[in-house]
């Protein structure tokens, strides 16, 4: 022999900490699938589907009033909730140095806007200030993260030379925004599109947007009048470029807070009832005098609502979780190639970017609804309808990334171009996008319970058709704080693997 | 006197770059601060630029402009200080004729008159560089600071740009990389090698060889 290795060369191959990571993922999410409920629990899911088929290709244009108000509502709540997100977003990122400051937007964005909506509904009713807040108040969240990301990007060398004792706000306008404006603003259209889905998912709990049009035909089982709104809402995604215009932007926030519809009766005493019985847990609230017996009342009180709400909601949650962040992984690279430049042509490339719109503008929440009413109540609905949505997102954005990678004229190509040249490449592109993804995943995991998956949303949704406001509250700061340990792994995790840890630049 | 530094060690961080620097600066010094790159100008004008910053105007090294701005609302950046909040505003959307009127002399002066409602970002490095230098000019400053001011600029410009520089201010500290253009315009040169002040001279009968040695490798010659 010719050859032999030293001692202690390698002599098998040692992998790369991502890959160590991902099949620890891969792992936690097979054990997560002993505990997961798959079942499908209709009786007859393909006669089912055939009939949601036909209704695709019979869509129904001639129920007019409702499609128009659907999309005229939808667009009409997203507007004036983003606006007002921008605004507490640009003022708040003045002050996203100071720590609450950070600790409220990292709160107000950690609740998914059904959880607001249906926070505000008991202040206010169907008032449209129910839709526009459960929208600016998360989004709001957001914005002050992104822009104050973003307004550190000024270019510090003009900083440096200003004369001393130059105004806080001149300054501010001269030198820290005019070069980061443009990001601000592309990143504010970002979030308008974001918007409208937010406001359509809205509908679902009886706000007069599309969720609500949808969710009605989807009960007659009109799935012609189902489609014919749903592709509606594909066209106003696809035609956003051509009707946001920064001309006509002023004249639609002028317009739009007088189209909103709604009931306009909103009681003080409502509001004032909220905040002082409503949320107050039971054992005090009803309490004459505060002594050793309401403790252990609230005690009990406490203990009944972690063990068996909290604790199941929160396990549900993170298997549900898991599964479908390791899904969306499988389905980003399944679904990347189907746009890239390095794989098809022309003519798939078109197929591929079609099918990746239409499942990325689809909101999750409507395609598991979908998936729901084909298979029943189970996980596997929302599995497959999370990682079809996620993985179109990160999909598209790794296509993307893929057409700008150089190879060498005689590399190979087809599956051995994927495997060899393309995908090692991108693959700490594709975990970054997939963990800044993971807390989204999570944010919209714990809503589905609404739909009746025993996530952390299933017991908040049961608590509020109870009317114990008080188990609602603990329960979605619960819910807050799961998503914020979730936010906190993902960026540990990606600063271990040196992956860019900023959102901003990355509009996932 | 406007500055003393007495043994000091400058630097970024953990590393010094320059130690045991002692020079004084006196109004009226026209100071050339030459090396090679790397020996420690920029530090040391960074250094005198955090004692000064009150009198101080300064041409950073990369212009420090804001690109989406015109040069006009670069230059006039340099009096934010002495205008109001809301005066400052209306000239960032709205250029008053006044301020137009006292930038116009400065961009005639250095080549930039059509340039000046352009934006900062689509001008040639050199041009960049001449805004920097206006701005600089438009401060109301007793000393500036430039950080190799002419290095994007051809010789006739440099000339031009360093003409105005000295007769506009009393007091230039400049890091320069011609050490020609040094000589002739400099009262004082100080010299940077090896992590110190190698070398600092009135600038009478200086000549360019008795400046090599700050540029040679190795050996540590001292005149």
């Amino acid at each position: 022999m010719i050859f032999t290795p030293e001692p202690g060369a390698a002599t098998r191959p040692r992998y790369s900490m991502a890959v160590r990571i991902s099949l620890l993922f891969v792992a936690i999410a097979l054990v997560s699938l002993i505990f997961a409920d798959l079942a499908i629990t209709t009786l007859d899911p393909w006669t089912e589907l055939g009939r949601m088929a036909w209704g695709v290709v019979t869509p129904d244009f001639f129920a007019v009033e409702s499609i128009g108000s659907a999309v005229l509502q939808t667009i009409a709540f997203a507007l004036v909730g983003v606006a007002l997100a921008a605004l507490m977003g640009f003022v708040l990122a003045q002050f996203f140095h100071i720590g609450p400051v950070r600790w409220l937007c990292a709160i107000a964005r950690s609740i998914h806007e059904i959880f607001w909506a249906l926070i505000f509904l008991q202040i206010f009713g169907l008032s449209p200030l129910t839709g526009v807040l459960a929208i600016a108040i998360p989004y709001a969240g957001i914005c002050a993260k992104v822009y104050a990301e973003t307004l550190d990007e000024a270019p510090p060398a003009a900083l440096r030379v200003l004369p001393v004792g130059a105004p806080v706000i001149s300054t501010f306008f001269y030198v820290r925004l005019p070069d980061v404006w443009v990001h601000i603003k592309n990143y504010t259209y970002y979030r308008f599109e974001c918007g409208l889905r937010s406001s359509a998912v809205l509908g679902f709990v009886g706000l007069p947007t599309l969720g609500y049009y949808l969710q009605t035909a989807f009960s007659e089982g009109n799935y012609s009048e189902a489609a014919a709104q749903l592709i509606m809402f594909y066209i106003m995604i696809a035609t956003l470029r051509l009707w946001v215009r920064p001309k006509l932007l002023g004249l639609y926030l002028v317009a739009a807070p007088f189209l909103l519809s709604g009931t306009s009766d909103i009681r003080f005493e409502n509001i004032a009832r909220f905040f002082s019985e409503d949320i107050v847990p039971a054992p005090l609230r009803n309490a004459e005098q505060f002594d050793a017996q309401v403790m252990a009342d609230l005690a009990e009180w406490l203990g009944m609502l972690l063990t068996d709400q909290a604790l199941p909601g929160i396990v549900a949650t993170v298997v549900l979780t898991q599964i479908a962040l390791v899904a969306t992984g499988m389905l980003t690279l399944a679904f990347f190639p189907l746009i890239s430049e390095k794989f098809f042509g022309r003519i798939g490339r078109t197929i591929g970017h079609v099918f990746l719109v239409v499942m990325r503008s689809t909101p999750e929440f409507i395609l598991v609804y979908i998936f729901l009413h084909l298979w029943g109540p189970s996980m596997l609905p929302a599995i497959v309808a999370l990682a079809l949505h996620n993985g179109a997102i990160i999909g598209h954005l790794l296509g993307r990334y893929s057409d700008e990678i150089g190879l060498r004229p005689d590399s190979a190509s087809g599956v051995n171009r994927y495997a060899f040249e393309i995908v090692p490449r991108l693959y700490g592109q594709f975990l970054a996008y997939l963990f800044y993804r993971w807390e989204i995943i999570m944010r919209e995991t714990a809503i589905l319970g609404i739909l009746g998956i025993a996530t952390l949303g299933f017991y908040i949704d049961s608590a509020l058709a109870d009317i114990r406001l008080d188990r609602v509250m603990l329960l979605l700061l619960i819910t807050a704080m799961l998503n914020l340990v979730i936010d906190g792994l993902s960026r540990y995790i990606r600063a271990r693997l040196k992956l860019s840890t900023r959102v901003a630049s990355c509009q996932v | 006197m406007l500055l003393e530094l007495q043994n000091e060690t400058l630097g970024y961080g953990q590393e010094p770059v320059l130690s045991g620097v002692s020079i004084a600066i006196n109004p009226g010094d026209r100071i050339a601060l030459i090396g090679e790159s790397g020996a420690g100008k920029s530090t040391l004008l960074g250094a005198i630029q955090a004692r000064l910053a009150q009198q101080a105007a300064l041409i950073p090294q990369n212009p420090g402009l804001v690109a989406t701005l015109t040069v006009f609302h670069n230059i006039y950046m340099a009096r934010l200080n002495q205008h109001s909040t809301a005066y400052n505003l209306l000239n960032l959307v709205w250029p008053q004729r006044r301020e137009i009127d006292a930038v116009r002399p400065l961009v005639q002066r250095l080549g930039l008159e059509e340039k000046l409602f352009e934006r900062a970002g689509s001008l040639s490095g050199g041009q960049q560089q001449r805004v920097a230098v206006c701005r600089a000019l438009h401060q109301e400053a007793d000393l500036v600071l430039g950080d190799e001011p002419v290095s994007a600029v051809d010789n006739y410009q440099s000339r031009t740009v360093l003409d105005a520089l000295h007769e506009r201010f009393d007091t230039v500290v400049l890091a320069m990389h011609d050490v020609e253009l040094a000589l002739q315009y400099a009262s004082r040169i100080i010299g940077l090698k090896d992590g110190r002040v190698a070398l600092d001279e009135a600038n009478i009968g200086l000549r360019l060889s008795d400046l090599d040695f700050l540029y040679q490798v190795g050996d540590d010659l001292h005149p």
